[in-house]
């Protein structure tokens, strides 16, 4: 007889119970919320999911890719990894990760190694920085874009710096 | 067989007949048109941030995804985005107008003389002048010394007047791309009324198209920036 695969339709019962962590994740201090309802894998990829109901007040980091429709307040990282804001999800928090897609709502900093994709109906306050930046027209963006210009070295602060000649005595005042 | 053959050969061209027929059907819906116009200060206004090292730009329009895309990746600038023309909406569409320049009082969040290119598009037709002055002031407060602005202003009232987000499609022209909105164009400003606006400001170019629009680019004297 044909049987219904329940392993990929979890009951709510059985979503209330699984913490809201991304397996794999180490000590990863993520949820501080009053409740954790649900995670699921999505696929092969490792996409976790956040539920719409879910409220995580704290850092969260992780290794996998991480899709967000629940409340996130707080800081994200995920650094390797590409986190979505889904449609019904509301974040106020400081964003890194290597890729992010925002559908709802982000109030805070984004900082993304590759990519920030603003879709329509998506919305951001806050300051971006990647080198890449799509906007969808219909989204809603108040703040700054800082791109890296194609081409450029990537900064690196503690790279090796130019010699530089100690100045005489007498002439190391700013020319005018 | 022929006789079979002749039925289906008429079905198969009756067929993509009535599929035409059925994509043709629906009536696209009316995008209103989008002309690509000329512009003459803008390649003169990029002109200037090409000079800055790491320019920083201010747009009082709404985003763009491809000027964002144009002036941060291929001019590099830092871009800041502070929608306006939203701003004018919203309190056109709560009858709160006057209260609109005590909120532009605090609106801008950028420091002094921190910014080089501030594109104003042609936000100061729609606004009243108690809140056009207090945007001025602030903008001749932010922009560095040698800094450009760049603005439209109507020189007769256009038939059609709506918000208008401009998209760059060149240095040398824009996409005009109209968007609905109860907020009307106000009077028409004077040459010398737009001077005296950004009296801190320098005429750079000045530039009367045909599209009865005059483009002027600003620059901020060094010696008229701020003490």
């Amino acid at each position: 007889m044909w049987k219904r695969d329940e392993s990929v339709r979890p009951t709510p019962g059985r979503e209330a119970a699984v913490p809201a962590m991304p397996t794999g994740t180490p000590a990863a201090p993520m949820a501080h919320g009053p409740e954790v309802e649900g995670k699921r894998h999505m696929d092969a990829r490792d996409v976790v999911n956040i539920g719409k109901s879910v409220v995580i007040k704290g850092e969260l980091n992780g290794s996998e890719d991480l899709t967000v429709e629940g409340f996130v307040d707080g800081k994200i990282e995920l650094k390797e990894h590409v986190l979505t804001i889904g449609p019904h999800g509301r974040i106020k928090a400081e964003i890194f990760a290597k890729s992010v897609v925002v559908l709802g709502q982000v109030n805070g900093d984004i900082t993304a190694s590759e990519k920030v994709d603003i879709r329509d109906n998506g919305s951001v306050d806050g300051n971006i920085i990647s080198p890449r930046v799509a906007i969808a027209e219909g989204a809603h963006f108040r703040g700054s874009v800082d791109m890296q210009r194609k081409g450029d070295a990537v900064k690196t602060p503690e790279g090796p710096k130019p010699e530089v000649k100690p100045a005489a005595p007498g002439l190391n005042g700013p020319k005018s | 067989m022929s006789g079979v053959g002749k039925v289906t050969g008429f079905l198969s061209r009756l067929a993509p007949r009535r599929a035409a027929e059925e994509e043709a059907e629906p009536v696209p819906a009316r995008v209103p048109p989008e002309p690509i116009v000329p512009t003459k200060a803008l390649k003169k206004f990029i002109a200037s941030l090409r000079q800055c090292p790491s320019p920083t730009l201010l747009d009082l329009g709404p985003v763009v995804g491809s000027n964002i895309q144009y002036f941060g990746e291929r001019l590099g600038c830092k871009v800041f985005i502070e929608d306006i023309f939203a701003d004018l909406d919203r309190f056109q569409r709560e009858h709160q107008l006057a209260d609109l320049p005590a909120f532009l009082r605090t609106r801008f969040p950028q420091a002094p003389e921190s910014v080089d290119g501030i594109l104003c598009w042609d936000l100061f037709d729609f606004m009243d002048k108690p809140s056009a002055r207090v945007v001025a002031d602030h903008l001749m407060r932010v922009l560095k010394a040698n800094g450009a602005l760049l603005g439209f202003f109507a020189t007769a009232h256009p038939a059609e007047a709506t918000f208008t987000k401009f998209i760059v499609v060149d240095d040398g022209n824009l996409r005009h791309r109209p968007y609905s909105t109860p907020r009307m164009r106000q009077a028409v400003m004077q040459n010398r009324d737009i001077i005296k606006l950004f009296e801190r400001l320098r005429v750079s170019d000045s530039f009367l198209l045909h599209t009865n629009v005059r483009e002027i680019l600003f620059r901020k004297p060094g010696y008229l920036s701020n003490p």
